[in-house]
């Protein structure tokens, strides 16, 4: 059994104490900053990204994932406790886990929200597991109209599911696709949109951007509310869940990673789809749909299983294709060429210490939220309450230190303040920072790809939808289904009703 | 005429702007080569064209259709968050790391709603020695951490 071998190889990366360390690290930092009402996981990967860039290629990666699924289940935290999402796939859990607080059973949903992200989070590993190998020998089969195409593909999924106009969406992705080509052209050597400025000849660091655009946006909008939660502290006692929450859970959980698996390893934003969907299917399914929305705890298992299956399912578009398939995946991609490795279907054999290590932790992470979280429920329920006016200068601190740490020169903090000026104005006249992300990264690669193609097929720009290359030709024609689906007006409809319900 | 969406309209001169002056920059700053074998201002030229129409598309909408207005600004956390970030890294490299936290957090702090100097006194002390022990000591980090003309490293 050759994934036996995998898994056994991956353990022994996984399990070496300090790897054990760095996922332990993650897995409570995440936590720690995911469970700040209004920063989901992109944020908090964003601001979390310095910590890891002087550790190992291995330890970065996974202490990255442990920080993922810790700000994952940090913002259920907050969802179940405050009613407040920090990002769009915790909203479904809002719907039902608010109202189970409500009537003072925050504990059972929280303990089901963590034992339904475990179950998800096995299971999952297991499929990333089976799925990568295979995935990556088609994907060494890619030529560049391939990956060309497969971009684009990328794109208009992530489009597809920011909220509000699709057409400031797209404007988004192609402004970071423009951005991303600052810097040297690697073909002819000139210097594009450099303004003589020579810290720009490297390009801007897409950690700067992250942290500019998610983590200084974050932040100034948070100082406009002042703080008034209402955070349901003292009515989190009794954490077990019956044997009656048990009998209902037990199908939607199992139900709900089989949809995250499928969706997650579709491109753009998995996990949200997966989130909404699994909400649905368990109403339609349920014999007393009426308890839904009022605190029905099939409301929490499923999307919260969902969910998590999605979050990590959706590592495979990248660990085999070096494709990001939402903003975290790009994340993880930036974090991966800091260190110097390049995205793609080489890293499984390149690398496979890092590739089979990063996957077992992934597992590992899970484990560590349910032995861990759990038990602390109560200090992360205590940091709830720390008044902001004490977090965000903290916050602050530590991204400026990263930011410093990157280049040692004070422009990047320029920059990042840039960005973050940007990302405020972005979120004032509602265009998506996520999208955008994606651009970013995929700009210079996009446009290697397309320079490649055109000079192999001799300048015939046919050549993306030529029969001969009918892989090219597929992700073409999905691309255009995906925005004919959205611009109808039918599902248009349908696309805005779920996001109205997000809004609420 | 008459602006129906705000919010739509400004979003559409962003994009407009972004996009015309990155095509426009590009294609007459840099060479555009051919299909066959791009130079480095055709993918930007292109890009920043097609920008500028969604931009049109979408400004096009805002005279169309009835739209949020663009809420408003607040200007007091956006000033002093940036600030800070911009004078931490002017202060570390003459006046060291313990310096710079002092300058982000008070900084930042008066953009906030509520300014005791008692609480960021001890927020600052508590930063600068976690940040000391961590960064420095911990990750060793190499980052002046007092003054340059003290003297003392």
């Amino acid at each position: 059994m050759e994934i036996l071998d995998h898994l056994l190889l991956g353990f022994s990366v996984a399990l070496s104490p300090l790897h054990v360390l760095y996922a332990l690290i993650g897995v409570l930092l995440g936590t720690l900053i995911g469970v700040l009402p209004g920063v989901g996981p992109v944020a908090t990967i964003a601001m979390l990204l310095p910590i890891t860039f002087n550790l190992q290629p291995e330890a970065a990666l996974i202490m990255l994932a442990g920080i993922y699924y810790g700000s994952q289940y940090g913002g259920s935290t907050t969802a179940i406790l405050v009613n407040l999402p920090g990002e769009t796939s915790s909203v479904v859990t809002c719907l039902d886990g608010y109202q189970m607080a409500r009537r003072g059973r925050a504990g059972p949903a929280l303990a089901i929200a963590a034992i339904g992200s475990f179950t998800a989070g096995c299971i999952a590993t297991l499929v990333i597991a089976m799925a990568a190998p295979p995935l990556a020998e088609v994907a060494l089969k890619f030529g560049p109209a391939e990956y060309f195409s497969l971009m684009v593909l990328g794109l208009v999924a992530a489009t597809v599911l920011a909220h509000g106009s699709l057409i400031k969406a797209i404007a988004m992705v192609v402004v970071g696709l423009l951005l991303g080509l600052i810097g040297t052209d690697v073909n002819s050597g000139v210097l594009r949109f450099t303004f003589d400025i020579p810290e720009l000849s490297d390009g801007i660091s897409f950690a700067v951007v992250a942290m500019g655009m998610f983590g200084i946006a974050e932040i100034i909008g948070n100082l406009e509310l002042k703080d008034k939660r209402e955070v349901f502290t003292s009515k989190v006692k009794n954490l077990m869940p019956t044997l009656d929450d048990f009998k209902r859970s037990w199908l939607p959980i199992l139900r709900g990673t089989g949809l995250g698996c499928f969706l997650g390893i579709l491109p753009g934003g998995g996990s949200i789809l997966s989130a909404f969907g699994s909400y649905t299917i368990e109403k339609k399914l349920s014999k007393h749909p009426e308890e839904f929305g009022k605190g029905a705890i099939e409301g929490v298992a499923g999307p919260e299983s969902a969910n998590n299956a999605g979050a990590q399912t959706s590592f495979i578009p990248m660990l085999t294709l070096g494709i990001p398939g939402n903003a975290v995946m790009a994340l993880m991609i930036g974090a991966l060429m800091i260190q110097g490795i390049a995205p793609g279907p080489q890293v499984m054999n390149d690398k496979p210490d890092l590739f089979w290590g990063l996957i077992v932790s992934m597992w590992i992470g899970n484990l560590m939220l349910v032995v861990l979280n759990l038990p602390l429920i109560g200090i992360w329920i205590r940091l709830l309450t720390v008044p902001y006016r004490f977090l965000f200068p903290s916050i602050l601190v530590f991204m400026a230190v990263g930011v410093y740490s990157l280049s040692n020169n004070p422009f990047d903090l320029v920059i990042m303040a840039v960005f973050g000026l940007f990302g405020y104005v972005c979120v004032k006249l509602e265009c998506e920072p996520a999208p955008m992300i994606l651009g970013f990264i995929l700009g210079p690669l996009m446009e290697e790809n397309l320079r490649r193609a055109m000079l192999l097929s001799r300048g015939d720009p046919f050549v993306f939808v030529s029969p001969s290359k009918p892989i090219s030709l597929g992700f073409l024609i999905a691309a255009v289904l995906l925005l004919a689906m959205v611009a109808l007006p039918a599902l248009r409809k349908k696309r805005e009703e779920v996001f109205v319900e997000e809004g609420t | 005429m008459q602006i129906k969406s705000p919010r739509d309209f400004w979003a559409g001169l962003m994009f407009i702007g972004f996009g015309l002056f990155f095509a426009v920059w590009a294609a007459t700053n840099y060479q555009m080569g051919s299909a066959l074998r791009m130079g480095p201002a055709y993918f930007p030229a292109v890009l920043g064209g097609l920008l500028t129409v969604l931009g049109l598309a979408v400004l096009g909408q805002s005279l169309a259709y009835r739209g949020p207005k663009v809420p408003p600004m607040y200007f007091r956390p956006l000033f002093f968050v940036l600030a800070a970030c911009i004078a931490f890294g002017y202060t570390m490299r003459p006046l060291g790391l313990v310096v710079a936290i002092g300058v982000i957090v008070v900084v930042s702090a008066l953009g906030g709603h509520e300014f005791r100097w008692k609480e960021v006194i001890v927020l600052l002390a508590v930063l600068a020695v976690f940040s000391v022990l961590v960064f420095v000591k911990g990750l060793g980090l190499p980052f002046p951490l007092w003054p340059e003309f003290l003297g003392i490293y």
